[in-house]
């Protein structure tokens, strides 16, 4: 076990020492820092600029950067913002906290929605309605979220049924905590529907193919002939035969809560780790950019961390090849 | 219907469906940059077969739509006069796949006619759309190419060579795994100028699309590699002395041509889609070359979303296409003889 965990953690410390360098790598490619438009700027002095420059160390070499950043983020430091002019780690934790919001709603939504569904259509495979819905998810599957999410907003928009854009209405903090909770509830309407349809199928189908091939297994066959009842036999034994596909599938859906939303939010006005994000790209703040890829992918590796763990619990297969290594 | 004829029938629709967009001159009726300063924002024109005393046309008709006096945005059709859609007649020039130079169009007529609508300056919508898939729909396929190509060498290098050097190339393909794709496009397209002119952009995007999708395919082509370099015949071939890019060539990439068809399936309408994301966050194809993406951009403004509906319209032209891919791309992967549906489509 020790063992085990050992090799999964250092793997995953390999991954993000690996996408920090690469961002870094990536930003000092990148033609002009933050601080070349304000040349531009006729009320900034040069001298005034070159004090700047010198605060931030944007021109020394990347590799004393880069181990400057890295000393600092063992010591909880995510670097400095340039265009907020404050740390990075509280802007990025109260978009994050938005990001989440929408993104945990949408999770748990579809893994409620799924896996019923996926038992329910493998239970029928080949029969109308399983098809039926083969066709609709495959539908769903071929619509992406920036068509489906402008979509949605247009129909929101004509019919002024849901409020569209930002996360709150105007004169938000005047309302009552119930009023509060609604209203939020009122705007993730639109794009938690949106993250819930692109996530759906693809999930669905893994849930129905996974069920579908356990239900196969001998065994199963005999436990339904010893006359156990469907409900039992599809959702105890099929379902816990199909975890295996099923938990890595879940580890993902932990991994991509941070990232997976970044389109669908920027469309909808989102004030999530998304816009922030792209925001900060275009303008070059530099650690905005590498803190937030490396929040997003520290939430990646975790979730395939977890599902690692989960499996080691689950499948006695991955306990007996780890020991006997 | 056998797999086969259906796999016939898919690609058959498929190519027709590209070869329209290819043709994007001739079904078009105007030039995609062509303005018309008096129908800003026209809403699309309705096709009449009945006129308006109950006689039937064989040849639709419609009427001449123009601005309300005083008003800048809203429309009053001219019912007095019905004008007839006339059909191939010659029009604003094009080039057929850029080369050969024509003026014919499918259909026009006397008065501008706007079956999609018009944007902002005038520019009907229909031939935008067209125009704009021979960019979009090029660049998943260029993009696509590349992936693979990338892919294919990568892959087939660490399964040929193993050892260390296998073992450095899957490391850095995990690392590309790990990063949220999207991010990974932005970054590389943030280290890129940004703003250039149309061709020079085109490239760039579709150089940083095929760049970001590598290392799934090479970690698949590996795998078929790993396997196909301990098969007999190969080691028999091996053995009279064949070298090693004798038996690449001969035997073993021959043995990935499967994978690489049926992801090539996958990727085309994932790269047509990162192109259109990218355009449509501006850092892809800029105005006045229309493309998928960049025709939506103009939504993001509040006012187009509440009056110009069919400004969304571009964003369904994909439809079919990423329907043709998905089909091609089960069957593939049916006659593979692997019943994983779900596999196909993890990768986003």
């Amino acid at each position: 076990m020790t063992r085990f965990l050992v090799r999964r953690l250092a793997h995953a410390a390999f991954l993000l020492l690996g996408v920090s360098l690469l961002a870094f790598l990536f930003s000092t490619l990148a033609p002009g820092n933050y601080f070349d438009e304000m040349r531009l700027n006729p009320q900034i002095s040069a001298e005034r600029l070159s004090a700047l420059r010198a605060e931030y160390q944007v021109d020394r070499p990347m590799v004393v950067r880069y181990a400057r950043w890295a000393s600092a983020l063992l010591h909880g430091d995510l670097g400095f913002s340039f265009a907020y002019n404050t740390p990075v780690a509280p802007l990025l934790w109260t978009r994050a906290r938005n990001t989440l919001l929408l993104t945990g709603t949408a999770t748990v939504l579809v893994w409620i929605l799924a896996l019923p569904l996926g038992v329910w259509s493998a239970e029928r495979l080949g029969r109308p309605a399983d098809v039926a819905l083969s066709w609709a998810t495959a539908v769903l599957l071929i619509i992406p979220d920036l068509t489906l999410a402008l979509g949605l907003l247009v129909l929101a928009v004509r019919s002024e049924w849901l409020p569209t854009g930002g996360m709150v209405s105007v004169g938000f903090d005047g309302f009552s905590a119930a009023h509060k909770i609604r209203d939020v509830a009122l705007h993730m309407v639109l794009p938690v529907t949106v993250l819930v349809a692109a996530a759906l199928p693809v999930l669905l189908r893994h849930v129905r193919a996974a069920v579908a091939e356990a239900l196969e297994v001998p065994f199963l066959r005999a436990a339904e002939g010893h006359g156990i009842s469907r409900r039992r036999l599809l959702y105890r034994y099929a379902l816990a035969a199909a975890a295996h596909p099923l938990i890595a599938l879940f580890g993902f859906s932990l991994g991509t809560l941070l990232s997976g939303s970044l389109l669908v939010e920027v469309v909808m006005s989102w004030p999530g780790l998304g816009p922030f994000l792209l925001e900060a790209i275009l303008a070059r703040d530099l650690y905005v950019v590498i803190g937030g890829v490396l929040l997003s992918t520290l939430f990646l590796v975790t979730g395939n961390f977890v599902a690692d763990l989960l499996l080691y619990w689950a499948d006695p297969r991955i306990r007996s090849e780890a020991a006997g290594r | 219907m056998s797999t086969r004829s259906r796999l016939l029938l898919c690609v058959a629709v498929l190519a027709a469906l590209h070869l329209g967009v290819a043709c994007a001159g001739f079904f078009a009726p105007y030039d995609p940059a062509a303005q018309d300063r008096e129908h800003p924002y026209a809403p699309p024109m309705r096709l009449h077969f009945v006129d308006g005393q109950g006689g039937l046309h064989l040849r639709p008709f419609f009427y001449a739509q123009a601005l309300r006096s005083g008003s800048f945005d809203a429309y009053e059709e001219n019912r007095t006069r019905a004008i007839p859609v006339k059909f191939f007649i010659s029009g604003a020039p094009y080039r057929v796949l850029g080369v050969l130079p024509l003026r014919m169009h499918l259909f026009g007529g006397d008065v501008p006619v706007y079956l999609l609508g018009s944007d902002g300056y005038g520019r009907d919508l229909l031939s935008r759309v067209l125009f704009g898939g021979q960019v979009s729909l090029l660049a998943g396929l260029i993009g696509a190419g590349l992936t693979l190509s990338i892919g294919l060498c990568i892959g087939a290098a660490a399964g040929f060579w193993g050892g260390w050097k296998d073992e450095a190339l899957m490391r850095v393909a995990e690392l590309f795994l790990a990063l949220p794709w999207i991010y990974l496009l932005f970054a590389m397209r943030a280290f890129l100028p940004l703003a250039v002119p149309p061709l020079k952009a085109f490239l760039l995007v579709i150089m940083v699309i095929g760049a970001v999708g590598w290392a799934r395919p090479a970690r698949m082509v590996r795998g078929i590699v790993l396997s196909a370099k301990e098969r007999d015949f190969v080691r028999a071939a091996r053995g009279f002395g064949a070298s090693g890019g004798y038996l690449l060539r001969q035997h073993i990439l021959p043995e990935t041509a499967s994978v690489v068809l049926t992801q090539a399936a996958i990727l085309v309408p994932q790269f047509v889609l990162a192109e259109m994301t990218l355009s449509f966050l501006g850092l892809g194809v800029p105005e006045p070359v229309p493309s998928w993406g960049n025709m939506l951009a103009s939504l993001q403004h509040y006012n187009v979303l509440v009056s110009y509906w069919w400004m969304y319209l571009p964003a369904l032209a994909m439809v079919p296409f990423f329907l043709g891919y998905l089909v091609l791309a089960s069957l593939l992967q049916g006659s593979r003889g692997t019943s994983k549906i779900g596999e196909v489509f993890g990768g986003v």
